[in-house]
């Protein structure tokens, strides 16, 4: 059996009726991803709707209300594989008040396909999502300039569309850009390669998605951290740790810290799902593991070793707002960081981003969907990292204590394009 | 920028982070729950994540009982491998019976030969109520159908139960956060990146244990809907139909008066990867008539409810 362990997440993002959806159906009808029933289903919901032969939106927008106002509301997860690469998909909304749901899907992304009109160009909301993918460290960049069909595939309107993304890109400091003349709707340089544009030498937006090399794993700067998430009780009295590894690998026999205690000990059993025990596990592996001394650990507890993450109860960082209501200085909130959670307050806004010109300003709340900088103080201590050191350590999110509902995400730190 | 990703080297294969990030949810909802239950219909995805669940706290015992909502028209050999597959991991069981429901008042019987899909949601929803349940794991995958294609990991419900497709919580990252206020009640979905090939590749991998309508076996079935569905005490042929002793599996297992059989040799799992690997028509499309009610089938029962 071959199982094909190379696999790319990627997220959709750009502004309300760009064609996103669109341009996923056509990338999974024209890759023979669906299945006879899907897409005969998808023939006779357009039908029904009176919106043609063939609505391609309609492969991810599957809610009723999607259909029937034409946007997407949440995120659809499709999964795609090509001989090439294995696919997780995240269809995300265009819509400002949808954000939240973009970043939900943003979140887990290696890379964004940018969809961009090329009659309208870089709208704001296509900034915004832009600089949250920016902030959340989605590494890879591939632009559809889509509905190419619309400006009779003039080159120079791609041009123009080119040169606005690269400006913003590398402002917000993404590497490799790819961007693709394309018509999601005919199906031009999607997944095949259009006639209609001589003038483009690169790839289809499938050929940049299969040689992407964003979801390749480098080796992180900073040592394993290993999140306690539950003790399991050995037969005989022992305990071990259980959590899911990230950071570079932990070994059998590494010395690591208990943190916050600061208690230094030594990893004597390590125990992998499959296989059993094993000398070392990689980032992505749920493990448990034996220690050599005795330690009152538990969930909330980290193990790492050097370069140790920080404990701290004062955090400097970076926030998107989902909540309805303005959040401003002095106000409670739930913090949920790794498996701790732990009562937290705003000690003080320390800016607002404009998401067009990056600049930061003051001002005394942050509302819905804005991206903020924060100092936040912890009931109890956290073990951190810088969120462009580790997405696991340095990402956090804050809790509605009333509703409960999830209000923002976090990162530690600010982006360097937000200095 | 350096960002460290989330994922690992291309050296861990596929199936063992799909298994990591299950055993993670898992932990994460029985950690941050008070009153977990594991939702346990006796098919596949159940089965995998029944597996997944023993893993996750071995060597101790679940940390959590088992559900299984019982529409009393159930394939006996699925009933029998449900008490086998739970005595042997020592849990606790407990039945939400829809004929329960039907026999209190709170659900109408559609006759003995009528679909009581629907009304599962209703034995399911009081028993969550009744037990005070604030989290139930189902097997639910995203590629099963385009409203589960939407629904979060941990999917939040109402003090009615229902689902809010334009009202989901954000799930950012891995940080999976379960709390709720009392009546209300999370689904989690540990499967939910896994796709019908995964689940396969998995039980071959693991050795997972199956009921035998999953392997190819004769059986007396009628064409209806498009389907071949078995003649059993629950189902009888019509007027029209003529009954025919063809060689069939399930695809998926629910009640017995909407789940189709379909046409396949395949008698080992190995088979069933490459019959699965091959397919033109989706599991829930070939297999289940209670889809096929309307374009939104399956986003309404959930809505009100359903898993």
């Amino acid at each position: 059996m071959t199982v094909t362990s190379d696999l790319l997440r990627l997220a959709t993002i750009g502004s309300v009726d760009d064609g996103k959806s669109t341009l996923i159906g056509r990338l999974l009808v024209d890759t023979r991803q669906l299945f006879d029933d899907q897409l005969d289903a998808v023939v006779n919901a357009s039908e029904r709707r009176g919106v043609g032969d063939l609505d391609l939106s309609f492969v991810t927008d599957g809610l009723r209300a999607e259909r029937e106002q034409g946007i997407t509301i949440d995120v659809a997860y499709r999964y795609a594989s090509t001989p090439r690469r294995k696919f997780i998909i995240a269809d995300c909304p265009g819509h400002v008040q949808y954000t939240r749901n973009m970043a939900t899907g943003a979140s887990t992304a290696d890379l964004a396909l940018v969809v961009v009109d090329v009659a309208h160009g870089l709208k704001e909301q296509t900034r915004r999502h832009l600089c949250i993918a920016a902030l959340l460290g989605v590494r890879g960049l591939v632009v559809a300039v889509n509905k190419m069909d619309a400006v009779h595939w003039s080159p120079s309107a791609f041009q123009s569309v080119v040169d606005e993304v690269e400006t913003v890109a590398g402002e917000l400091g993404f590497g490799v850009v790819t961007c693709v003349p394309t018509s999601a709707l005919l199906g031009d340089n999607v997944v095949e390669p259009s006639n209609h544009t001589p003038w483009y030498r690169g790839p289809t937006v499938l050929g940049a998605l299969e040689s992407s090399d964003a979801g390749a794993w480098t080796n992180a700067t900073n040592g394993p951290r290993l999140p306690i998430q539950w003790v399991l009780r050995q037969p005989g009295g022992g305990r071990t740790y259980a959590g899911m590894v990230n950071g570079d690998a932990l070994h059998e026999g590494d010395v690591v810290t208990l943190l916050p205690a600061g208690i230094e000990t030594t990893i004597t059993t390590l125990n992998t799902l499959h296989g059993g025990r094993s000398a070392e596990a990689g980032a992505g592996l749920s493990i448990d593991v034996a220690l050599a001394d005795e330690t009152d650990a538990g969930r909330g507890d980290l193990l790492a070793r050097a370069p140790l993450p920080r404990v701290t109860s004062e955090l400097s960082a970076t926030l998107c707002w989902f909540g309805e209501r303005p959040l401003g200085a002095g106000q409670r909130l739930r913090l949920k960081h790794t498996t701790r959670v732990t009562p937290a307050r705003v000690v003080a806004l320390d800016g607002v981003v404009d998401v067009a010109t990056l600049v930061v300003s003051d001002r005394a709340e942050l509302r819905t969907n804005d991206i903020g900088l924060v100092t936040l103080q912890t009931a109890d201590p956290l073990v951190v990292d810088d969120y462009r050191d580790n997405r696991v350590t340095g990402s956090f999110v804050l809790i509605d204590e009333v509703t409960n509902a999830t209000v923002a995400a976090g990162m530690v730190g600010r982006a360097s394009f937000l200095a | 920028m350096t960002l460290t990703p989330l994922r690992p080297p291309t050296t861990t294969d596929h199936l063992s982070l799909l298994e990591s990030h299950a055993v993670y949810i898992l932990r994460e909802v029985a950690a941050e729950c008070e009153r977990p239950v594991l939702l346990f219909s006796g098919g596949k995805d159940s089965a995998v994540l029944l597996h997944l669940a023993v893993k996750a706290f071995a060597p101790g015992r679940l940390p959590f009982p088992v559900m299984h909502v019982d529409t009393g028209q159930n394939f006996p050999e699925v009933l029998a491998f449900r008490d086998r597959t739970v005595a042997a991991i020592g849990a606790r069981l407990v039945v939400a019976s829809v004929q329960d429901a039907i026999d209190r008042g709170r659900a109408a019987d559609p006759g003995p030969r009528g679909s009581r899909n629907r009304l599962q949601t209703v034995a399911l929803l009081d028993a969550i109520v009744e037990q005070r349940f604030d989290a139930a794991f189902g097997g639910a995958r995203r590629d099963e159908d385009k409203a589960r294609a939407k629904e979060r990991i941990l999917s939040f419900r109402n003090a009615f139960g229902q689902w809010e497709p334009r009202h989901q919580r954000p799930e950012l990252w891995q940080l999976y956060q379960g709390r709720v206020n009392p009546g209300e009640h999370l689904r989690a979905f540990p499967l939910s990146d896994w796709t019908e090939l995964d689940v396969w590749q998995y039980i071959e991998r693991e050795g997972v244990a199956l009921p035998s309508i999953y392997f190819a076996h004769e059986r007396d079935v009628v064409r209806r809907d498009a389907m071949w569905l078995a003649v059993n005490e629950h189902v009888e042929a019509r007027p029209s139909e003529r009954v025919e002793r063809r060689l069939v599996r399930y695809r998926t297992v629910g009640d017995a008066t909407c789940t189709g059989a379909v046409e396949s040799d395949a008698v080992t799992v190995a088979a069933i990867v490459r019959e699965v690997a091959t397919a033109n028509v989706s599991e829930r499309g070939a297999t289940r008539a209670d889809d096929r009610f309307s374009e939104t089938a399956m986003e309404d029962r959930k809505r009100e409810g359903y898993f």
